[in-house]
């Protein structure tokens, strides 16, 4: 074949327009696409490892439908669950079904489905990893639109949990009909949107359930990417190839909220930044953990490393919990710091030596944060030596309670339950805990199943208050997630740090 | 030799291989830390919680039981059951496997298009400022991994010219039902043009970001070995014959000098497979590399496994068939 220039151009012409078909075009939103920053691994949102996965809670909110909801400000709604309570001696539970809510196959939706999924979670083999909570209720029964179960152990945070990890309705009659694989290749819910194309590890295409109780989303089409990646999940909103995405660069965010066609929101969620104390060596010193906790400006990483993107804390509990006492602080005071160390018989020519161990990248500069805080440490006598390790490994150190004297680490908790911040984080038999003190065991025990909210909620205050003067733990901060997003889309931040695409509309 | 006794000795090595390579897998993500039980542990795990789950996995048994365990349900096609996906292993890899496999073939089809285009280019210009811009060219080509290739084109073809996708296989706008994972054949079986163009749309720039380092190495290696060859009699018989330089360069010392090329493609063809690691996370792109990347992540042991031995097997697999090709296109080796 003669190759001229004139056909040399036309293949180029060609080809150009070949590689341009089928490329999205964005200029007035009817299809909304999301670029997330996570791959969703599985469909059931109540089994396995997925069901107790945070960030992907957005997924399932969007297709199936708490027990009870969450407001963006972490209230508490009325959802599928519209009353509930316990019985005079709290050995009782009751919650009564909303009516006219249908599956999204059309089914309609009882108390028998509420019933079901609850007992399904309850059974150890079912592999629900929140079974502690579940299971603590037993002989469960639907009449009617109520649901009742006895409560042999009084657990105060129960119906909370209904709206946390793995409390999700489930379709009995459905999920008796296809098994769990045809319900993971099939899965429907009661929530705003249906699941029309899933494509593992790619998208996931959803349509909106016009019949929601909730009332039926703006967009009638959402497409949510898994974009692993941050400098790609860049580049699809900076190119009009998603709408909307989470989970950038500060720096990013900046720079591209302020250009045309391009908006942001950053508000704070329910994630936190701490610095765990493993009670072993130094650490078993109170003036060295104080000095510790006193020598970090947490002001000041969060202007100079986040951008100003984060809220300083003082305890476990962020402003939107309900154990939050904003008169505990701990000061930024690293005069303090010093005196506290001379006492011990340390100081800048003699300084304190341990270890902290952090993630590199698994949150945002956590790395960075926390040569920052060695290099404040530094000045006031403390050397302390960072090891970086992967995410499993913390896991797998904190549960065998061998994590070096400081790690960094973040914790969520969405429904701001102080058992499930505090409660889990410091009490020494729990699993993700490095806390073994016997004082700390002692005040944080009969908390567990206080009846009275009051006393129950104060008994937490004066818990974080002790721990706080005693540096048990270094609370560093509040993460603030930061949504970009095209001007044509109006975005709800949700506090929980979900995206959820039924609370967008159009601008 | 005959190619059937190559073949059957090469056949036995791979086997051993991979049994080899099974064993250092199995044994090394069970040393290193972090333990899967202690990622899925719930706030509330008691002790007898954390002994269920671990006897759940069969992690209460020591490595060699599990690995015995293992190794007999592999040899009956099961490679077991992924702790994050709860799905069967050899379902997810086999599954991911076209994507990957569609996309380095894509890549080496371009990188040999690329680099044997500029080491015809060097040699037939070869002392001058074109066989000065071909070296430096491919030099910079190979300098720079293949994921910064990766992000500038992002930055080129995504984001300042948007004219290729950048995330995914395939835009979930696209109606059609595949029935095998291999999309762009199939698709192109099915002459689904406005498929096939979404699905290069897709794949372009991950597999030029792969493509462009191996056309560099191509492209010095042929070019060297060209230059070598056209100093040889036959080649200089050829000109005193009158042929252009064209022609003996494409027709005289090509088939030669492309042996040695031949046989380095093979070779970095599997590096360009354990190179889509990188890529397709960056580019999203719904590979075996990409979930591999996740498989580590969350300490999936299970899918861990699957994953190298199926790379093991492509890695034996595409040495045997480039050996294979050299015994064909080598007259000496054919008929020793």
């Amino acid at each position: 074949m003669k190759l001229s220039r004139r056909s040399l151009l036309k293949t180029s012409v060609a080809a150009a327009a070949f590689a341009t078909v089928g490329l999205p075009a964005f200029a007035n939103i009817d299809e909304l696409v999301i670029a997330y920053n996570v791959n969703l691994p599985s469909w059931d949102p109540t089994v396995g490892l997925s069901a107790v996965n945070p960030t992907i809670q957005g997924f399932y909110q969007s297709v199936f439908d708490l027990y009870i909801p969450q407001n963006p400000d972490l209230s508490f709604g009325s959802g599928i669950i519209t009353n509930y309570g316990w019985n005079d001696d709290n050995s009782a539970i009751w919650m009564d079904v909303r009516e006219g809510v249908t599956w999204h196959n059309g089914d309609p939706l009882t108390a028998e489905d509420v019933a079901w999924s609850l007992a399904r979670v309850a059974n150890p083999d079912t592999g629900s990893p929140i079974q502690f909570i579940w299971g603590k209720i037993t002989n469960i029964k639907a009449n009617g639109n109520r649901v009742t179960a006895d409560m042999p152990e009084f657990e105060p945070t129960f119906f909370k949990w209904m709206s946390f990890l793995t409390g999700y309705v489930m379709p009995k009659k459905y999920y008796e009909k296809v098994g769990a694989e045809g319900f993971e290749a099939a899965p429907i819910g009661t929530g705003p949107y249906m699941v029309e194309k899933f494509e593992r590890n790619a998208f996931v295409r959803l349509k909106a359930n016009e019949n929601y109780w909730g009332g039926a989303p703006e967009f009638k089409t959402v497409t949510i990417k898994f974009v692993t990646d941050a400098a790609s999940r860049v580049a699809e909103v900076e190119s009009g190839n998603s709408h909307v995405t989470l989970e950038i660069p500060y720096e990013e965010f900046d720079r591209l909220k302020a250009k045309d066609g391009l908006d942001g929101t950053a508000s704070p969620i329910s994630d936190i930044g701490m610095i765990f104390l493993n009670d072993i060596e130094v650490m078993t010193d109170p003036n060295v953990r104080m000095a510790a906790a006193h020598a970090i400006d947490k002001q000041l990483i969060v202007d100079r490393l986040l951008s100003g993107y984060g809220v300083p804390i003082d305890t476990l509990q962020t402003p939107d919990y309900i154990a939050y006492d904003d008169s505990i602080t701990v000061e930024f005071n690293p005069e303090k710091s010093k005196e506290l160390l001379a006492a011990s018989g340390y100081g800048p020519d003699n300084p304190v030596k341990f270890k902290i161990q952090t993630t590199k990248g698994f949150k945002p500069k956590d790395f960075e944060m926390v040569q920052a805080i060695v290099g404040l440490w530094r000045r006031v006598g403390i050397e302390a030596e960072i090891e970086v390790y992967e995410i499993a490994k913390h896991f797998e150190l904190r549960a065998a309670d061998q994590l070096a004297p400081a790690a960094f680490y973040n914790w969520g908790n969405s429904v701001g339950d102080p058992t499930t911040s505090t409660g889990f984080a410091m009490f020494g038999p729990s699993p993700h805990s490095v806390w073994d003190g016997e004082e700390r065991f002692n005040s944080i025990l009969p908390l567990w199943g206080e009846a009275d909210e009051d006393k129950r909620i104060a008994g937490w205050k004066e818990v974080d208050r002790q721990i706080a003067e005693n540096a048990e733990v270094i609370p560093l901060l509040q993460y603030v997630q930061p949504i970009l997003h095209a001007s044509g889309v109006q975005v709800t931040p949700h506090r929980s740090g979900a995206l959820l695409p039924h609370l967008m509309t159009r601008a | 030799m005959t190619l059937l006794r190559i073949i059957l000795i090469r056949l036995l090595t791979t086997a051993i291989t991979l049994f080899g390579v099974a064993i250092i897998v199995f044994v090394v993500i069970r040393v290193v830390p972090g333990n899967p039980i202690a990622m899925m542990l719930p706030p509330g795990a008691t002790d007898a919680d954390i002994a269920r789950l671990q006897a759940q996995y069969g992690f209460d048994k020591s490595i060699f039981q599990q690995f015995v365990i293992w190794l007999g349900n592999v040899t009956q096609g099961d490679f077991g059951t992924s702790i994050s996906l709860r799905q069967p292993v050899s379902d997810l890899v086999l599954g991911r496997l076209p994507a990957t496999l569609e996309l380095s073939i894509i890549a080496l089809t371009i990188a040999v298009i690329i680099g044997g285009t500029m080491a015809l280019l060097g040699t037939r210009f070869r002392d001058t400022k074109g066989e000065a811009a071909v070296d430096v060219s491919a030099g910079m080509a190979l300098s720079i991994p293949d994921f910064l290739w990766g992000l500038v084109l992002i930055l080129l073809f995504g984001v300042f010219w948007p004219i290729f996708h950048i995330s995914g296989r395939v835009s979930p706008s696209i109606n059609i039902d595949f029935t095998t994972n291999f999309f762009l054949f199939e698709a192109l079986m099915r002459l689904r043009f406005d498929v096939i163009a979404d699905l290069i749309g897709h794949m372009f720039m991950p597999a030029l970001a792969l493509a462009i380092p191996l056309a560099a190495i191509i492209a010095q290696l042929l070019k060297q070995s060209l230059k070598e060859t056209m100093h040889l009699d036959y080649v200089t018989l050829a000109r005193t014959k009158g042929y252009g330089e064209n022609h003996v360069i494409a027709r005289e010392a090509l088939p030669n000098a492309i042996l040695p090329t031949l046989t380095l493609v093979g070779v970095q063809f599997t590096f360009l497979i354990g190179g889509t690691v990188i890529i397709e996370r960056l580019f999203s792109y719904e590979g075996l590399g990409n979930m591999a990347i996740d498989a580590v992540i969350n300490r999936d042991l299970p899918l861990i496994q699957g994953i190298v031995i199926l790379f093991a097997l492509l890695f034996t697999i595409v040495n045997l068939v480039v050996d294979m090709l050299y015994v064909v296109l080598n007259p000496k080796l054919r008929h020793a």
